[in-house]
């Protein structure tokens, strides 16, 4: 049978999906943070960015960009009613203090027991930068990433072992794919949802490692 | 009379020595060298920090994030060994700059444990230690000679407001350096400033200088 990729915008509609109503969520610079375009309007959702921001709301309008109200990607941003700003240590402590529901990560690996490999390449001509990936993955209640199943080489990058630098262990509970939904355990890999068309044993095999149902 | 405006940036920060270290948000425009630069970023295209670089003036940076798509001075001095780097995990560096200001001889982090961020420079590892079932790691606090941040409203006790999420490492970097100067876009009268609302009490700051704001149409500031 075949069968058709996630779109990015179906895959942040599918991590979105699972946000529920009340959670304090840290969205990731990049592909994570089209997920905000598919929380509905009716549900609340604190949104936290790095720099100092509780309640972040959209983009402004053309024009009415603030350069003193901008995201930790430095892209302008605007604040709900409600919203609040803190200083770096605090906004930290919300992470680390295990304040923060959610974050969704980006990944360059993902272990079948959730170690998280989304900060260096580690090559030699590559300038290693962390940012806040490593207090995001082991200060959220639940780390979830989000990113295509498999490299453009066609490896799978949900692997047994990470190759790449860690940014945390065992920090990772569940990662959305353009393919599939798959929770980490310590007993390694469960199967939550495929796209429609792919089976599980077709999935295991493009993956590599055995995989269980929920 | 305590009087802690200064007219100018050059003025406040005349007396820097080489070898300091500096919490930066702005440019420093006197001519100290062998500087260790604590920032979250290496610089941008080929103004503040990144002039700073470029001039030859920093021996060190210690941040989390360097790479951007302009940081081609950083980039250029590090792969060619000119600057040395020390990679910090973002909150790793905040709680560190706070350590600092309180007074804290370093704290147990989970943040990095298992990672080639739990080691020092030489490549041995840094402490660690289960508390509770849970791995930590050994960080020690990080102080400066001086801090350059940004401010909204100062008054000349060097009481401080900020705007927006420009507070963003400001009053825990006012409180980690031996001088701090900040630049705000009014200098206002004692008793001008809410006490209710004040972030950073003056006691953190040694100089205030009123800056102009480049506004956008929403009162915002310009990079």
């Amino acid at each position: 049978m075949s069968y058709t990729r996630r779109s990015k915008d179906e895959l942040a509609a599918r991590v979105a999906r699972d946000i529920p109503e009340g959670a304090t969520v840290n969205l990731g610079i990049g592909q994570p943070t089209l997920v905000a375009n598919h929380i509905p309007a009716t549900r609340e959702v604190l949104l936290h960015s790095e720099n100092g921001i509780l309640g972040m709301g959209p983009a402004p309008a053309k024009g009415l960009e603030d350069y003193d109200l901008i995201n930790a990607g430095k892209q302008p941003v605007t604040l709900l009613s409600g919203g609040a700003f803190f200083h770096h240590a605090d906004s930290f402590a919300m992470m680390r203090g295990g304040h923060l529901d959610i974050c969704v990560l980006g990944a360059f690996q993902v272990s079948a027991t959730g170690d998280l490999a989304n900060w260096h390449t580690g090559e030699p001509e590559a300038i290693p930068a962390v940012g806040g990936a490593m207090d995001l993955a082991i200060g959220a209640k639940q780390t979830w990433v989000m990113m295509d199943l498999l490299t453009k080489q066609g490896q799978s990058k949900l692997v047994q072992t990470c190759s790449y630098p860690l940014t945390g262990i065992g920090c990772v509970k569940r990662v959305y794919t353009d393919l599939a939904t798959l929770a980490c355990t310590p007993q390694g890999l469960v199967a939550i949802d495929m796209v429609e068309g792919l089976s599980l044993e077709a999935l295991s095999g493009l993956i590599g490692l055995p995989l269980r149902t929920a | 009379m305590i009087n802690k405006f200064v007219s100018s940036v050059a003025e406040a920060v005349a007396d820097t020595p080489d070898g300091a270290t500096v919490m930066i948000e702005g440019l420093i425009a006197q001519g100290a060298s062998d500087l260790t630069v604590v920032n979250n970023n290496a610089g941008n295209a080929e103004h503040g920090l990144a002039a700073l670089l470029k001039a030859g003036r920093v021996r060190k940076i210690i941040c989390s994030f360097p790479r951007q798509a302009d940081s081609y001075v950083f980039d250029g001095l590090y792969r060619s060994g000119q600057v040395e780097l020390e990679l910090v995990p973002q909150g790793n560096l905040a709680e560190r700059i706070r350590a600092a200001g309180a007074g804290i001889g370093g704290f147990f982090t989970p943040t990095g444990y298992g990672t080639e961020l739990a080691k020092h420079a030489d490549g041995s590892p840094k402490e660690t230690r289960e508390i509770g079932g849970r791995m930590y790691v050994y960080e020690t606090p990080i102080h400066a000679d001086l801090a350059l941040i940004k401010a909204e409203r100062g008054d000349r006790w060097g009481n401080l407001t900020y705007r927006k999420a420009a507070r963003n490492f400001g009053p825990i970097m006012a409180m980690a350096a031996r001088k701090t100067v900040a630049t705000v876009h009014e200098q206002v009268a004692l008793g001008a400033l809410d006490p209710e609302t004040v972030v950073t009490p003056g006691i953190f700051v040694q100089a205030v200088v009123r800056v102009d704001r480049v506004a956008t149409q929403a009162g915002g500031i310009k990079p």
